[in-house]
């Protein structure tokens, strides 16, 4: 693959968390976005976080992933300080260690730009300055997310939605990151839709070994892909544990609803 | 004589002293965006008013000033700039690469080697070549400042995607020191070699969108391109009809209804001079009084 020269941080041992978040919390005003939450993500798991309709999910996400700032709380990727890095380090973690999947793909693609070149960007961000060798890992990556090669050279504006999300999901993985933050990545699709974009997402988490944390609203989805669930509530983590146990044996009442499917949406 | 109703050069001492400094921040900071207070001027944007001011902040009266529009000193474009300042600084003027102290330019670099000591300033109308991707300016900025230039790079995989070859052939982005990413304004790619290592000062004015940016004499300016796609400063594959030079830029032009064409030098001073030097291309006059 051409220049992943991303190592930017020391590389893990597999005998401590990949990211170590103690006490974040996020306030709009007098209203709580996120609330205290603590967690280990281990490396090759994926971490489900779940809640109804403005319990925090995509607070917790963005300010894990960097997009807005916490207001109280730590967050330690592979033992570094994220929230003490320069802007300059931050962002290149978000080019080339950590990768991140909308749930509009239009808010993670330029659509202005043909698939190949979506798929090359993060590769070109890293030093990749060969033509030939990104154009073969994109469309090695277009055929691993189920997108026919002679589309290469199309824009994502000509795509289906679940094609975009594909793409997109194509684009992030493409620099090998070690950490995956998706928000809601099947939302938004047809049901026919969503369930081989999971079977696609589910392979790849697989085959990669990908550390990933995903939120969604969609039960099946974290029974499909996590390892691992939060349960969320008013911003709060109400519940937590291994996904079939949460899910089959739920404690908190809020999950109980939750599972019972009296609050999905 | 100058006009006695304008001041030096039109602009007030203030405000060229407001681009002068403008213009040392540029030269201190090799290819990086200096904003400054873009002034209306007596003429529409897309006559180079970014050039135009950088121009009269720089002119003293001692200079001679050679105004080209794609390498010719007789369009309407330079002939009006030209005018401009003989009016408004008394300057001299002069159509010869090599007698000019200060060179105003829209879209070439001329083909005589420039010297030290002498001032190209071009005409801009787009200073940010990240402008094409990313349309947000807070963003392009930011950019700049983390070095954050693999966008740059899409531009070209496009291009050649979708063409072959890296079909950009005007305001071909270059990096500036190893530094910052900067178009050189809508020059051919063919022009790109001479920005860098050139003995002269480079100054690049954008009016519309109030930027400067410069090169100081012998600054590293180097091509963007890939590695199987390496940079080449193409031209038409003829020499000069009308001079017979084989290495400089050349025009096409039309000549009759038939459609039958002619290529020419589009720097006029160089071709004007070579003829004038004896040399001779496919089509010139063979008698020796006509050329
Ligand atoms: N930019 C903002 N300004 C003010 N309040 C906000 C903002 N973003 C979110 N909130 C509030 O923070 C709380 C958590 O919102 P968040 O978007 O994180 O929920 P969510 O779990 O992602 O919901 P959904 O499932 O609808 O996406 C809600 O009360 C919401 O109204
Ligand atoms: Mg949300």
């Amino acid at each position: 693959m051409d220049g992943t020269q991303n190592a930017l941080l020391v590389p893990s041992t597999t005998d401590t968390p990949l990211l170590q978040v103690t006490g974040l919390t996020r306030l709009y005003g007098a209203r709580i976005g996120c609330a205290d939450v603590s967690f280990d993500l281990w490396p090759g798991e994926v971490l489900g976080i779940v809640g109804e309709s403005g319990s925090g999910k995509s607070t917790l996400l963005s300010c894990l992933a960097g997009h807005q700032r916490p207001d109280a709380g730590q967050i330690l990727f592979d033992g570094t300080d994220v929230l003490a890095l320069s802007e300059a380090d931050r962002r290149r973690l978000l080019r080339g260690d950590w990768a991140y999947v909308h749930q509009n793909p239009r808010d993670g693609l330029r659509m202005g730009v043909s698939a190949g070149g979506n798929v090359g960007e993060r590769l070109m961000g890293v030093g990749g300055r060969h033509y030939g060798r990104i154009r073969d890992t994109a469309t090695d990556w277009l055929g691993r997310v189920e997108i026919a090669a002679e589309r290469i050279d199309d824009r994502p504006s000509a795509f289906s939605g679940g094609m975009q999300q594909r793409l997109q999901i194509a684009r992030n993985l493409v620099t090998g990151p070690r950490l995956v933050f998706m928000d809601e990545p099947t939302g938004g699709l047809d049901v026919s839709v969503q369930a081989r974009l999971l079977d696609l997402l589910r392979g790849l988490v697989r085959e990669m070994g990908l550390s990933v944390i995903i939120v969604t609203h969609d039960l099946a989805v974290v029974r499909l892909l996590a390892d691992r669930l939060m349960v969320m509530k008013s911003g709060h983590v109400v519940e937590a544990g291994l996904t079939d146990q949460v899910l089959d044996d739920p404690q908190h009442a809020y999950t109980q609803l939750l599972v019972s499917s009296v609050l999905q949406v | 004589m100058s006009d006695d109703a304008y001041n030096f050069a039109y602009l007030d001492e203030q405000t060229k002293r407001m681009i002068r400094r403008a213009l040392l921040k540029a030269l201190a900071i090799p290819g990086y965006q200096v904003p400054f207070a873009s002034r209306e001027m007596p003429m529409p944007y897309g006559w180079g008013t970014g050039g135009v001011q950088v121009t009269a902040a720089c002119l003293t009266p001692d200079d001679v000033l050679k105004v080209i529009d794609q390498g010719a000193d007789d369009t309407t474009n330079a002939v009006s700039i030209r005018r401009f300042f003989q009016r408004t600084a008394g300057v001299a003027t002069t159509e010869s690469t090599a007698e000019a102290t200060v060179i105003q330019t829209r879209h070439r670099i001329p083909e005589t080697p420039l010297t030290e000591g002498q001032i190209l300033v071009y005409q801009v109308p787009i200073p940010e070549p990240l402008r094409f991707l990313e349309p947000r300016e807070t963003e392009t900025r930011k950019m700049h400042e983390l070095e954050e230039y693999g966008l740059m790079h899409v531009k070209l995989y496009e291009d050649i995607a979708r063409h072959g070859e890296i079909a950009t052939a005007y305001a071909y982005p270059v990096k500036v020191e190893g530094r910052y990413v900067m178009d050189p304004s809508p020059i051919p790619k063919f022009d790109n070699p001479k920005l860098s290592d050139n003995p002269a000062i480079q100054l690049f004015g954008a009016g519309r969108e109030s930027r400067i940016y410069a090169l100081p004499p012998y600054t590293q300016v180097v091509s963007l391109d890939f590695e199987d796609h390496p940079f080449r400063a193409s031209k038409a594959d003829h020499a000069c009809d009308l001079c017979g030079a084989a290495e400089s830029y050349l025009d096409e032009v039309i000549t009759d209804d038939a459609g039958s064409r002619m290529f020419v030098c589009s720097d006029t001073d160089f071709c004007t001079g070579r003829q004038a030097a004896g040399h001779r291309g496919r089509l010139s006059p063979l008698s020796k009084e006509i050329a």
